[in-house]
């Protein structure tokens, strides 16, 4: 069984972080280039760890299976990132956005964690500006905010619709700066398929060179894990088609555990689907709900009417009418559940019946076109190249789509997993959002974990490892590692079955959306349960990979990821019978409030499930972390 | 774009040019595809054309993408000729199948230049536009010593300026565009910036001349002046950073050449 | 860094080059245009422009050494520069659509080539003497100047001068129809040039924006056709028979 010490310091909330940074060890700036450390994945968490640690005077590996790391999917986030400065005077605070922060979680998160967050995440607007980060401005020339879901302040910095984009490109700049001054050997085209464990702690891993098919061995004296979420297990999804969980679901099946695999993110403003060949869902950012009002019509038979001919009486815009203080903008889970229950009344817009409206004629009516098309053009010119609609004539049609994922790889205060030497950062660790992230707060705390935690918490653990005394990449546990996937990737070429790879992938994302999607029910997980090992089994005999292992393959590649994305498919949907509760982005409908919002088990589920790998064929253990509320009262959220 | 919402099928013959490594010989081939939705995207008709192939037992046509909306900057072929395909100011994953007329050749390829060497079908090399950031495309800034974020004021219109150069996506269409395969475009947009913003001036004469030099050393063309390049950005951005380019290296060239230089210059790293 | 090396060692250093001689250039084009077109007024002036512009001497060879100098650069960066842009792109596309490219621009090399072989027939014509020998200026009865020739207010050529006929030189020259032909075509195919260059070296410069593209795109496209309006007329006239030859030039040189 696992030891999960959170490794919460003592203290009053606001001094845990202050306090912890000057309590924990430190690692001499003559001894820092002694130590070598991996960090898988180059997004905003991976890249800024990377090049902060760099900066320090660790020697560091990065690794992407990208071609670049100004690739990874971080660069997709389009809204902003959220920060306690206060420059807009509404009352903002670190304890206003920690609060929302862990309401918007729906009490699920560490109080300790997210109030670091808060904390550092007014570091975070600084450092980026300094990049050259170009945020929107005012005409004074100072920083523009906006507002966003689950927050009654405008705390939201963004740079146009590609706020991802800005904060990955600054990050990678850094990155950058930091392989040329030779303090990062930069390893692209190379996919992590294995973590090494050494005497229990985690001293290298096992790379494919995509290019190559060499399957080459990478030891180091810490290994860090920022390889994002795992929400492609849906097929479906906002993620970019090559998002995967190998990277953590490899530590898994080392040792590491799986927090709260369940707790996945649907967003409420997405394209619909279209059809059996859709490969991608794109995202309309949750800032088009600043202006924009989401409907539906009143009945049924007007579902199919050209919106515009459906009077004011008969729309029903029912985010404001059921959360008369947030409206537009509660937070993700609450807008995503109120657009199925409209469609589950057969209410819903377009062909498939899956879509309600997101209206901007009275936006355009109260600011102008020129306004809304500065604010929103390029979200609306995104909506015009996908449906071939303009939404300035028209209401958009949207529909949740899954989007993120809150559970992850567990991790101490420290950010390192139970597999001493591993640390997990950003989307693929379970830290910060609790069962719901809010808006804006993805890039928070990728950048947060990145650029002001790792670099301290990382010299805690390497203070007590010899400097150069990493083992050799010949080492037993090497060998046989790098084995074990050499026949792994001949296993897949092997088969020659009958149906592709992605087929197996969609059947996978059906199962998982249909049982466990945006509501969930015993009867259907249970239906999962039996759906998914089925599927498995069917994969491993069925499956069909061309081509060889010894050259760039992407069949390949895809093939890895899926076989792993089935295997957690189960486990999230076992996470999800087990928590007998509706907490954020996991709802079970036989735990809810005649209103139909989350009904909370707080007496038996207030606790992180961690689940732990007992070996092929055999049930994992759920280890369980209490969430001591020390400071804050865990109450039913409300919105309205 | 063609303004129509009904789902219409079409049949188009896929012409690719299909190489299995960078030493090996390519050429061009044809596959028939039936049937497809015009609200395909042009990516997932691909994906659609290479579950057959894989189903036949052939090796599927290897493509690049990702995030297949527009901003990783993976994806990257040229379609009848044209970076990107037919669209204006998308990228390739932003192409939908409503864009060709039934019964249509597509006709499509790698990005070519010597800069983007191919690794395999559809898939070049990229790496240089890396090396080219790496020689000095960042603010040299260390993690932590950051002032407040407000004490720089910029004015909004540079801000906005430095944003629009800033939206590149780094995919390489200006290079395959250009006909003299050059990077300009990619290199104006980082080092306008940069150069646009207050925390970029210290290190903007070493920046431009740095990232100049390497874009040489990498074997890229050099610009004609055509505008191919902004025509054909995903982003749509403007030529108009080239001439700012173009002005800041000869700035920077004489005044690096006319500047004293402290003696003590470059002792502490 | 050495300013040298990052004018002639880079792409841009380079451009920059073929922008800069490229003024010093179109500067003399015009020059030269504005200059000849004094062959409309009495037959003094563009005789005492020609004796003027002998008599400064040295101050001639250091115009001439510039213009050489310019056309060699011109060239060499335009050389390289091509030979570059060609080795970049090794494997060529099987099909390329050209989005925007001007024809002028992308007619740059070959409209470049040709007015290099009509400027060296030009030279050979009527700077040299090499080609038409018989109504080269130097073997044409001497033209006195009937009142004086003024720069700008200073004495240049007295009256009485005896200088070159060049005015019926040109004329001379340009009643064959094939020369005018190819002179019509090739200072055609020079404003076709200009068009692209006169435009792109404010590019170069980093002059260009799009706030003003427009308006510079329009300034260029005027001068261009003025350029080759201006220097149609000459050779037009000619052979239309509007500007008659000097009866002593003509005697020479029949037969």
């Amino acid at each position: 069984m696992a030891k999960l010490d959170s490794k919460i310091p003592a203290g009053p909330l606001a001094d845990k972080w202050r306090r912890h940074k000057t309590e924990i060890k430190l690692v001499n700036p003559a001894n820092k280039r002694k130590y070598e450390i991996i960090v898988v994945g180059a997004g905003l968490a991976g890249a800024s760890a990377s090049a902060t640690l760099a900066e320090l005077g660790y020697k560091v590996k990065n690794f992407v299976f990208h071609d670049s790391p100004r690739r990874a999917h971080s660069i997709a986030a389009q809204g902003g990132i959220n920060a306690a400065k206060n420059y807009q005077n509404d009352g903002d605070s670190v304890y206003r956005l920690f609060y929302d922060t862990l309401k918007g979680g729906d009490y699920r998160s560490r109080e300790a964690n997210v109030h670091r967050l808060a904390e550092v995440s007014v570091n975070i607007i600084d450092q980026c500006v300094a990049q050259g980060v170009p945020f929107a401005r005012e005409y004074g020339g100072l920083l523009a905010n906006r507002s966003f879901g689950g927050a009654q302040v405008s705390r939201t910095f963004y740079a146009r619709g590609q706020t991802g984009q800005q904060l990955l490109l600054g990050a990678y700049s850094a990155l950058s700066r930091m392989i040329a001054a030779g303090g990062v050997e930069m390893h692209t085209n190379s996919e992590m398929l294995d973590l090494v464990v050494v005497d229990g702690h985690a001293k290298g891993i096992i790379v494919r060179n995509l290019l190559t098919g060499e399957i080459e061995r990478y030891a180091a004296d810490a290994v860090i894990l920022a390889t994002g979420g795992y929400g492609n297990v849906f097929n479906l999804s906002t993620y970019a088609r090559g998002s995967n969980v190998t990277a953590s679901w490899r530590a898994y099946k080392r040792g590491a555990c799986f927090a709260n695999p369940c707790y996945t993110q649907i967003h409420p403003t997405c394209i619909p689907v279209t059809g059996d060949y859709q490969s991608k869902l794109t995202l309309m950012s949750e800032s088009l709900r600043n202006d924009g009002r989401i409907w539906a019509p009143k009945h049924q038979a007007d579902r199919l009417k050209p919106p515009a001919s459906i009077p004011e009486a008969d729309r029903d815009y029912y985010l404001e009418r059921m959360y008369p203080s947030f409206g537009n903008l509660a937070p993700r889970d609450i807008a995503s559940r109120a657009a199925k229950r409209v469609c589950d009344e057969g209410r819903g817009v377009g062909e498939t019946g899956l879509g309600v409206y997101l209206d901007f004629a009275d936006a355009i009516k109260r600011l102008g076109e020129p306004v809304v098309r500065e604010r929103y053009g390029n979200l609306f010119d995104i909506y015009h190249e996908i449906t071939a609609e303009s939404a300035y004539q028209q209401p958009m049609r949207i529909f949740p789509a899954v989007h993120y994922t809150m559970g992850g790889l567990w991790v101490d205060y420290n950010l390192m997993s139970n597999v001493p030497g591993l640390f997990v950062l950003g989307e693929a660790n379970f830290s910060d959002h609790g069962a719901n992230r809010l808006g804006a707060s993805a890039l928070m705390q990728g950048l947060a974990d990145g650029y002001f935690v790792i670099p301290y918490t990382i010299g805690d653990y390497l203070a007590g490892q010899k400097p150069g005394a990493r083992p050799s990449i010949d080492a037993p546990e090497f060998k046989a590692a790098a084995e074990n996937i050499r026949a792994m990737t001949e296993r897949f070429l092997q088969i020659k079955g009958k149906e592709t790879v992605s087929h197996y992938h969609k059947r996978l994302g059906k199962i998982l959306w249909e049982h466990c999607g945006m509501a969930r029910t015993r009867a259907s997980l249970e239906q999962a349960l039996k759906l998914i090992p089925a599927l498995r089994e069917e994969f491993w005999a069925n499956v069909t990979v061309p081509g060889s292992a010894a050259t760039l393959n992407q069949s390949l590649e895809q093939a890895g990821r899926v076989a792993d994305f089935i295997e957690l498919g189960e486990l999230l949907c076992l996470d999800a019978l087990t928590r007998e509760e509706s907490c954020g982005g996991h709802f079970r409908e036989e735990h809810q409030y005649p209103d139909g919002e989350c009904q909370r088990d707080d007496e038996k589920f207030a606790h992180v499930a961690a689940w732990e790998f007992q070996g092929a064929g055999k049930p994992p253990l759920r280890n369980i972390e209490p969430l001591n509320y020390e400071f804050t009262k865990m109450s039913v959220r409300n919105y309205k | 774009m063609v303004a129509e919402t009904n789902s219409n099928m079409i049949s188009i013959t896929l012409r690719v040019w299909r190489q299995a490594g960078p030493d090996a010989p390519g050429k061009f081939v044809d596959y028939p595809a039936a049937n497809l939705s015009t609200h395909m995207s042009f990516l997932e008709m691909l994906d659609v054309v290479n579950d057959g192939l894989t189903l036949k037992g052939e090796e599927p046509i290897a493509f690049a993408h990702d995030c297949r909306e527009g901003i990783c900057g993976t994806c990257s072929c040229t379609i009848n000729g044209k970076a990107h395909g037919p669209g204006h100011g998308v990228a390739t994953c932003q192409i939908y199948m409503r864009a060709f007329r039934d019964g249509e050749v597509i006709v499509v390829e790698p990005f070519r230049a010597r800069a983007f060497p191919l690794v395999k079908d559809l898939v070049v090399d990229r790496s240089a536009f890396d090396q080219i950031i790496q020689a000095g495309g960042f603010i040299s800034v260390r993690t932590g010593a950051a002032p407040d974020a407000n004490s720089i004021p910029v004015p909004k219109t540079d801000a906005d300026l430095a944003m629009d150069a800033a939206a590149c996506i780094g995919c390489g269409a200006c290079v395959a565009a250009c006909k003299n395969a050059s990077a300009m475009l990619f290199v104006a947009a980082k080092v306008s910036q940069l150069g646009l913003l207050p925390q970029g001036q210290p290190e903007r004469d070493s920046r431009v001349l740095a990232m100049v030099n390497t874009m040489d050393a990498l074997g890229f063309g050099s610009c004609t002046n055509q505008y191919e390049c902004s025509a054909a950005c995903p982003k749509t951005i403007s030529h108009d950073f080239i001439a700012r380019l173009n002005r800041d290296y000869l700035a920077a060239s004489v005044r690096s050449a006319f500047k004293p230089v402290s003696s003590a210059a470059g002792g502490s790293g | 860094m050495n300013l040298a090396v990052s004018i002639f060692g880079s792409t841009i250093g380079r451009k920059i080059i073929i922008a800069a001689t490229g003024v010093i250039l179109i500067g003399f084009a015009v020059g030269h245009l504005v200059g000849n077109l004094q062959i409309f007024e009495e037959a003094d002036r563009i005789n005492g422009y020609g004796a003027f512009l002998h008599q400064l001497g040295p101050l001639l060879w250091v115009a001439r050494i510039v213009l050489l100098a310019s056309v060699i650069l011109h060239i060499w960066a335009a050389t390289v520069l091509t030979l570059e842009n060609h080795a970049a792109r090794q494997i060529k596309y099987g099909v390329k659509h050209t989005i925007q490219a001007t024809l002028a621009s992308r007619m740059m090399r070959w409209t470049g080539v040709v007015v290099l072989a009509f400027l060296l027939y030009h030279l050979a014509h009527f700077t040299l003497g090499f080609t038409q020998v018989a109504t080269y200026k130097e073997n044409l009865p001497l033209y006195t100047m009937v009142g004086d020739y003024r720069v700008a207010g200073f004495l240049a050529v007295k009256s009485g001068t005896q200088v070159l006929d060049v005015r019926s030189m040109v004329i001379l020259g340009f009643s064959q129809p094939v020369v005018s032909l190819f002179y019509i075509v090739a200072v055609g195919l020079l404003s076709f040039h200009l068009l692209h260059g006169a435009d792109s070296l404010f590019q170069t410069f980093g002059w260009r924006s799009q706030k003003w593209a427009g308006a510079l795109r329009k300034l260029v496209i005027v001068f261009c056709a003025l350029y080759f309006l201006g220097n149609l007329a000459i050779p037009g006239a000619v052979l239309l028979g509007k500007i008659p030859v000097a009866e002593s030039a003509r005697a020479a040189v029949r037969p």
